[in-house]
């Protein structure tokens, strides 16, 4: 095994990366209050709505995209990309499964994604999003019996208006931040999840998205909220075709977790990152963030294989006394890819806890950045804080650096912080193949081992697609 | 058939000649053991049957099993058969030792065509072996040789050994490291595992191992080449007059 090899062996092929050819309706690329009216009228919404969109919109027209992260592209022409593509077939959005485009189906059913409810997969609801629509929701029954609510945002606009209004930007303000606002402005649709008041969500929620029209962005709006002693687990994933252009992809989630709720949310993202000399690829501006009040407890756990760029900081606020707020995080960079990706634990309440673990794996001329804030509000006495930070090199021609950021204004707080960096050595791999193991098989049992905490965390069936989704990322031509 | 030919064999490391023409047989059910001063390319030999990286075979030939073994991968070496106990094992943080040891012994097992062991059959075959070395349980549960001493390295590397039930180890070095317990204890695994069909090098400096393990062959190796070649006694009369007489022997059979 020599440099050479591990750099071959950092390079990869992308298997999401088809096309599909339905079609589609899409507005004319640019972005105006004009185009914003648009998208509003199209999917039906009340006024409140509309002028939500709109003041966003000019709050985003006073703000700067931010320069601080540590990635590198060239400037984006918001203007060139078109803010709004649809399925035509679903223009009036599909009712049942029956009334999707079967062309449609065969995409998710080409990704493992199981939509027919027949199936009925390991008990697992599941939302799709193509493009900008949310195309099917599966399980809605069997979670109404419940009281559960879980749909598309759109279909919550109109089904649950008060619901909607109540939380909306109570997480993630319309001014949060440019790519947050961009979203507010512009965004399609989403998922909406609704737990009652001390209701334990029967099953798996999981929300597909797949960007597939061209020249368009995907800005998708999420939004969770667990009712007191309520208990969720999210999973979302993430795919879009091998297109030579950048795509960006904005997306915000908020989550609200009352008093005594928990919410989960986990994330196996695999945009196209584009190809090995850094052509195409999704950018991944996402802003997400949860609240949590008192004892209600937040966890994130991500696996981040994919996109050209990644720009994303799940975070909590925790708000509640004794809230807890987790964040597990797998980075993976290769070819040309490049993540600033971390968290922010903001402790207001009374002896609030929080974990970050992050495994950061850098292979070609991958760039991965951890990036962290953990800050400790006056009031927040007792408060604790663990984190960890780890990053593993493959080759020599990709970095890894970190930024933790700490802020502490109560003296009773506690604090840990851990970080390592280690390398995949060619003697690591050459005694793995004296014991009969192939060198693209040493690299997976490493990098598995390295990401083996973050992977418990994940609900089984993800823990081994994300498994293999590393696999298949680091799999190249190891001669 | 022979297990190992090793045919006037020149190897470079990093452009300069280590090897310099070392011929050697060694057939089924010997024991060979292999000494010399230091830097003189006994790891080198070594690792140039395994198919380390970054040593280049620049003349003559090794043939293992009837087969040409220079132009095997390294795993399909390992796969043949052919296993190394490492001078210096390597740390692995992160992947557990039964589990890296799992992947190996299914590997082969795959190579030769047998059905894959499951989690049951597996701790069953590891609890076996490593009672063999009396290897603590608990290391085979660790991430492989991380934070080990240095003697429950080399008790780790004889323990894989028994796992993998190889044609042809090489133990480099083995025995350094080990006190005199455990050099007693590794050396009785070692004993156990000889078998008619296995043959073994034995990398060593000192001929105390050879107490324990009696090899068929003793050969010196000095400057890239096997200077002399003897029986067990051999070892014996280095251990009293150490190498600096070898120099003025003549050229010995064994390395023609
Ligand atoms: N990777 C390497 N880079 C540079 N030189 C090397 C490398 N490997 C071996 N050598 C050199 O080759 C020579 C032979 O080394 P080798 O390790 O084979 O000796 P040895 O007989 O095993 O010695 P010892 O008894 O000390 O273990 C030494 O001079 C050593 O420095
Ligand atoms: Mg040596």
């Amino acid at each position: 095994m020599s440099t050479d090899q591990l750099h071959e062996l950092a390079s990869r092929e992308y298997q999401a990366g088809f096309v599909t050819d339905i079609d589609s309706e899409t507005v004319p690329p640019g972005l105006s209050e004009d185009v914003i009216r648009l998208i509003s009228s199209k999917k039906g919404e009340p006024e409140w709505m509309l002028e939500w969109r709109l003041s966003a919109y000019r709050h985003w027209l006073q703000m700067k995209e931010p320069a601080w992260p540590n990635v590198h592209y060239p400037k984006i022409d918001y203007q060139a990309i078109s803010y709004y593509a649809a399925p035509k077939s679903s223009k009036d959005a599909p009712k049942s499964l029956d009334e999707v485009d079967p062309k449609l189906l065969e995409t998710y059913e080409k990704l493992g994604i199981p939509l027919r409810e027949r199936e009925k997969l390991a008990g697992i609801a599941v939302d799709a999003v193509f493009d900008s629509v949310s195309v099917a929701t599966t399980f809605k029954d069997k979670l109404k019996e419940v009281g559960v609510i879980f749909c598309s945002f759109s279909e919550a606009v109109k089904e649950h208006p008060d619901l909607v209004r109540k939380y909306l930007g109570t997480v993630v303000p319309v001014s949060d931040n440019f790519f947050a606002a961009l979203n507010s402005a512009v965004f399609t649709d989403g998922s909406f999840c609704y737990v009652p008041k001390g209701v334990r969500c029967p099953m798996e929620l999981s929300t597909y998205f797949r960007i597939n029209a061209a020249n368009t962005g995907q800005f998708e709006r999420t939004l969770i909220v667990a009712e007191e002693g309520a208990y969720v687990s999210y999973l979302e994933g993430c795919t879009a075709p091998m297109r030579d252009e950048n795509q960006l992809h904005a997306a915000v989630v908020e989550l609200v977790a009352l008093d005594d709720a928990q919410i989960k949310y986990s994330t196996v993202q695999n945009w196209y990152p584009g190809d090995k000399d850094g052509k195409g690829g999704i950018y991944n501006f996402v802003t997400k963030r949860g609240k949590c009040f008192a004892r209600a407890k937040i966890s994130w756990t991500q696996v981040e294989t994919g996109s050209a760029i990644t720009w994303k900081y799940p975070s909590c606020i925790l708000q509640g006394d004794d809230s807890v707020g987790e964040f597990y995080s797998v980075a993976l960079t290769a070819n040309r890819q490049q993540a600033d990706t971390g968290t922010k634990m903001i402790h207001v309440g009374k002896n609030t806890k929080s974990t970050i673990v992050s495994k950061g794996i850098s292979a070609g001329h991958g760039q991965n950045t951890y990036r962290g804030l953990v800050r400790i509000g006056k009031g927040a006495s007792g408060a604790r804080n663990y984190s960890q930070c780890d990053s593993l090199l493959l080759g020599d021609k990709c970095g890894a650096h970190t930024f933790p950021y700490i802020d502490v204004q109560n003296s009773t707080a506690r604090m840990e912080h851990e970080a390592s960096t280690s390398k995949i050595g060619e003697d690591q791999i050459f005694y793995f193949q004296q014991r009969g193991i192939s060198a693209e098989e040493a690299v997976n049992m490493i990098v598995n081992g390295f990401c083996k905490e973050v992977f418990k965390e994940l609900p089984m069936e993800f823990a081994v697609e994300a498994q293999k989704l590393l696999g298949v990322s680091l799999e190249g031509s190891v001669g | 058939m022979t297990m190992l030919e090793v045919r006037d064999l020149h190897a470079n490391v990093q452009g300069r000649e280590i090897l310099k023409g070392l011929t050697l047989t060694v057939n089924p059910g010997e024991v060979h053991a292999i000494m010399g001063p230091n830097g003189s390319g006994k790891s080198t030999l070594a690792h140039v049957l395994a198919g380390r990286p970054g040593y280049e075979v620049t003349q003559g030939q090794v043939i293992y099993q009837g087969r040409d073994l220079l132009t095997l991968s390294p795993e399909e070496r390992a796969r043949e058969g052919v296993f190394l106990a490492f001078q210096y094992p390597i740390e692995v943080p992160g992947v557990s030792n039964v589990y890296f040891l799992k992947a190996a012994a299914n590997a082969i097992r795959k190579h030769r065509g047998l059905p894959e062991l499951d989690a049951m059959d597996f701790l069953a075959l590891c609890k076996e072996k490593a009672a063999l070395v009396e290897l603590p349980e608990e290391l085979t549960r660790r991430a492989v040789n991380e934070g080990f001493s240095g003697g429950e390295k080399k008790r780790n590397e004889i323990f894989q050994m028994a796992v993998l039930d190889p044609a042809l180890a090489v133990l480099d070095e083995t025995d350094s490291g080990l006190d005199i317990d455990a050099l007693r204890i590794v050396a009785s695994g070692v004993n156990k595992l000889r078998s008619p069909q296995r043959a073994m090098i034995l990398v060593t400096h000192y001929q105390r191992l050879l107490d324990y393990i009696v090899p068929d062959f003793v050969h010196v190796l000095a400057d890239g080449r096997i200077v002399t070649s003897g029986g067990k006694e051999l070892a014996q009369e280095l251990e009293a007059k150490g190498y600096a007489w070898l120099e003025k022997e003549p050229a010995p059979a064994a390395s023609r």
